[in-house]
């Protein structure tokens, strides 16, 4: 049988996506760019018995979605920039309580209220750091309406696998741009469903690292009973205060992903075989750079891409091998330089890190991007 | 024979944090004896909490316990609910937690007529970080933040959840045990959003600073001023000057609660 | 490389995200093309500037916006002014001759019709004014067959409208053919 293909947005696909993976509780807030996928799943959720809520406001969207990941939904919730801010202060208490759950967050001019309507790239680093305190981060990078679609599905699996909150952070272009999608077949997305817990109820305790970084996680109402809190626990689930029992618990929360960031972590590689300079990119900037590095080749410059699908946890191992061989780096992005800092990281001042950076609403146009090649060459 | 507590509360996990003579301790005790009286099933039941002392209160209670963020519990406890509407759902928390840092939560709670049970224990302060005013402080007490007295007016509880859209709202005080659980109890069996106000005392952070020698005298004031609905329908404007209503204040039995509307919608999005 | 470019630009509420939508569905589910469509629009929802961008190519298409214009359509005097300065050389440009009175000089070929009055008076109803302009870029442009654009036209506008929008369809195409001989 022909697959079912339809011609959608980003979001659209995005909520589809969700459904696929067996998304069953959406709670949210309305904000632009991102408004759509809780359209979407206002309409598709309640067909397969699932909950839609939207909720008073971005917290209160957050706080829902992690409730109810608690009884097992899997939740998504939706947002955008400032929406982002407001639920940094539960994104932390999903990480501390390890709750499973998707926040599919469209990233649009900023700071503050910013250009709701224009493109922005500059949410990476509040993806990872907005929330206080140390903890791991997992943040998937779109680059086409398909990828809006496969990554909340995979997101989910992340989320379930490691016991996190997983982000997906499409730009503006993609999340509001239209194209052909194929709606995948069961079994083509592997599908990761809770560990769920192999021992009676009066032996469970919710982070019992006998059983691994991630312990399983019981459902509320399902026979076990169990104490969840945002302060820092112990193996059964009890606050406390205990020096060492703290330390081994955040080194575990972040450790729990670092530890597995080969089996995380995934790229595209363009072009880059013979390439000297590599233009490494992300989101809807990287079909700038597809464009232009295919220009740079046709004017005789080995240009290559190298493309960040997962850019938490970030490509190290990847980007400093590439810094070894090549001569410089090409950094697109629609922000002031946040990718910028980590490829310098990476590249340790081996090779230059060429930055074009737009924060004013328009996206990066290949040929600013073939201009700055031609400088490292 | 005494009633047995125990088989309610978690194991080890006593003593709790709240300081001798605070009235916490008594509304979870009327908390306990209303689940016994309703023969809740402890699996099946989730206490959701915010942040401050009363907020401690799940960790010691035998069942899905949920002590989440600041003003949260509302909202957590709402997902809780969507996604499971068959579990008995209970939130509890202080006067600052519910009606100012999660006042949004607690309106829109009233609102959906979520069918949950909010029980609030209004000490008029934040214990927890020193006894700063909350929007329960009366106007003109002292607090370490308002050494001069509060300028600030403050919230009428129950008041505030009749005129969001809560359709059971009780109060009772800490000095009334026997009546607590009563409250709860009728509160957990009502099919949409109940609130049960819990007139507390904070003797360390807010007897103190206001003169009361003791918590006896705490315990008093809210004997005091307590008067009972039925009581209160012969007495007259003068005779109620600074008294406060006690008992099940506001009830309405005929509008839907939320997830027996949301089973509606998708009764019609499967009808398509 | 195939990569064809098209701009719909004018006013909000002149539903001209849609006829770009259609457009590029027409290439990618029914032409067997790929295309993207993508979009701006400021906070208004009618009224403001409106600009719908599709790019149709027969292979993968990597940067989705505009870089030089194979086709523009503008329903205002002030799209027109402002995007037909990148418009290709042999490129075309199709207006509304009624709203758009100062036509622009350029090395393509201009093509005019009254869009919106054609709607109005020979469909008998305005707000299909963005299929009959959809009609006139599929005959201008030749990026996907007549059928093909039709059938993503009916795939798209409610049932009690498909008449009327198949008749706007083929005012506009016929209209744009006989505008441009």
């Amino acid at each position: 049988m022909a697959k079912k293909v339809a011609f959608m947005q980003g979001n659209e696909a995005a909520a589809h996506g969700a459904l696929y993976a067996g998304c069953n509780f959406f709670g949210g807030y309305p904000i632009t760019p991102s408004t759509e996928v809780s359209e979407v799943l206002s309409i598709e959720l309640p067909k397969v018995g699932g909950k839609f809520i939207q909720m008073e406001d971005e917290i209160g969207a957050m706080a829902a979605c992690l409730g109810a990941s608690l009884t097992g939904a899997k939740a998504l919730t939706s947002t955008s920039g400032p929406g982002l801010s407001l639920k940094q202060e539960l994104i932390g208490y999903g990480c501390i309580a390890e709750i499973p759950c998707v926040v599919f967050n469209v990233m649009r001019g900023g700071p503050s209220t910013g250009m709701p309507t224009g493109p922005s790239q500059s949410d990476v680093m509040c993806a990872k750091w907005g929330t206080h305190g140390d903890h791991a981060t997992i943040a998937l990078m779109p680059a086409s309406v398909q990828e809006c679609y496969d990554m909340v599905a995979e997101a989910f699996s992340l989320a379930e696998k490691y016991r996190m909150p997983v982000h997906v952070l499409p730009d503006e272009i993609i999340a509001h741009m239209r194209e052909r999608i194929e709606f995948r077949e069961p079994g083509e997305i592997e599908i990761t469903p809770r560990k769920a817990p192999t021992v009676p109820p009066e032996q469970y305790k919710p982070y019992d690292t006998s059983f691994g970084d991630v312990p399983p996680l019981a459902n509320f109402g399902s026979g076990y009973r169990y104490h969840v809190t945002g302060l820092n626990k112990m193996q059964d689930g009890f606050p406390t205060t205990k020096a060492e029992i703290v330390q081994a618990e955040e080194e575990r929360q972040v450790r729990k992903v670092d530890a597995c960031i080969d089996d995380i972590v995934t790229f595209e590689e363009y072009m880059l075989d013979d390439a000297e300079v590599v233009v490494v990119a992300y989101g809807s900037t990287s079909r700038s750079a597809r464009y232009a590095v295919n220009a740079a080749r046709e004017q005789g410059i080995n240009a290559g891409m190298f493309r960040i699908k997962t850019f938490w946890p970030f490509p190290d191992k990847q980007i400093k091998a590439l810094a070894a061989k090549v001569k410089g780096f090409i950094i697109p992005e629609m922000n002031l330089g946040m990718c910028s800092i980590e490829l310098e990281r990476c590249a340790q001042g081996k090779i230059p890190v060429l930055g074009i950076f737009r924060v004013d609403g328009e996206p990066i146009n290949p040929e600013q991007i073939v201009e700055k090649i031609k400088e490292v060459k | 024979m005494a009633f047995d507590y125990e088989k309610y509360l978690r194991p080890g996990k006593l003593p709790h944090i709240w300081c001798p003579g605070c009235g916490h301790g008594i509304v979870m005790k009327g908390l306990i004896r209303a689940m016994d009286t309703l023969k809740l099933d402890m699996k099946n039941t989730a206490i959701v909490s915010g942040i401050g002392c009363a907020s401690r209160l799940p960790g010691y209670i035998d069942c899905c316990t949920l002590h989440t963020a600041h003003g949260r519990a509302a909202a957590f406890a709402t997902g809780v609910k969507m996604a499971k509407p068959e579990m008995n759902v209970i939130l509890c928390g202080g006067d600052g937690d519910g009606t100012a840092i999660g006042g949004n939560h607690f309106i829109h709670a009233c609102r959906r007529n979520i069918d949950m049970t909010y029980i609030i224990m209004n000490n008029y302060i934040y214990g927890m970080t020193g006894g700063q005013f909350s929007p329960c402080t009366p106007t003109g007490h002292k607090a370490s933040t308002t050494p001069y007295g509060n300028p600030d007016p403050g919230f009428d509880i129950a008041k505030l959840a009749i005129g969001a859209g809560a359709t059971f709202v009780a109060r009772g005080t800490a000095f009334h045990a026997n009546q607590i659980d009563k409250l709860i109890a009728e509160a957990i069996q009502h099919k949409g959003f109940s609130v049960v106000e819990i007139l507390d005392d904070c003797p360390t952070t807010y007897g103190r600073r206001n003169k009361y020698k003791s918590v006896i005298e705490m315990m008093n004031r809210l004997k005091e001023v307590a008067v009972p609905v039925k009581a209160a329908e012969k007495m007259t404007a003068e005779q109620l000057k600074g008294k406060v209503l006690t008992g099940v204040l506001y009830k309405d039995d005929t509008k839907s609660d939320y997830t027996t509307e949301y089973a509606k919608v998708i009764e019609r999005a499967q009808a398509k | 490389m195939s990569r064809y470019e098209l701009r719909f630009s004018g006013a909000g509420g002149q539903g001209l995200i849609t006829a770009g939508i259609i457009m590029a569905k027409a290439a990618s589910i029914y032409e067997g093309k790929q295309a993207v469509q993508s979009q701006s629009y400021g906070p208004e929802a009618r009224g403001g500037a409106s600009k719908s961008e599709v790019i149709i190519s027969d292979g993968p298409i990597d940067y989705p916006k505009v870089t030089q214009c194979d086709a523009l359509l503008a329903m205002t005097q002030e799209a027109a002014n402002k995007y037909s300065h990148d418009l290709k050389e042999g490129g075309v440009l199709l207006i509304d001759s009624d709203l758009v009175t100062n036509i622009p000089a350029g090395n393509f070929k201009t093509v005019a019709f009254p869009i919106i009055n054609t709607a109005k008076n020979d469909v008998g109803r305005e707000i299909v004014a963005n299929i009959v302009a959809l009609g006139a870029m599929v005959a201008l442009t030749g990026q996907v067959s007549r059928e093909n654009a039709e059938k993503a036209v009916l795939s798209s506008v409610p049932e009690a409208f498909i008449e009327l929008n198949k008749t706007a369809f083929s005012m506009g195409f016929e209209k744009a053919l006989a505008a441009s001989a």
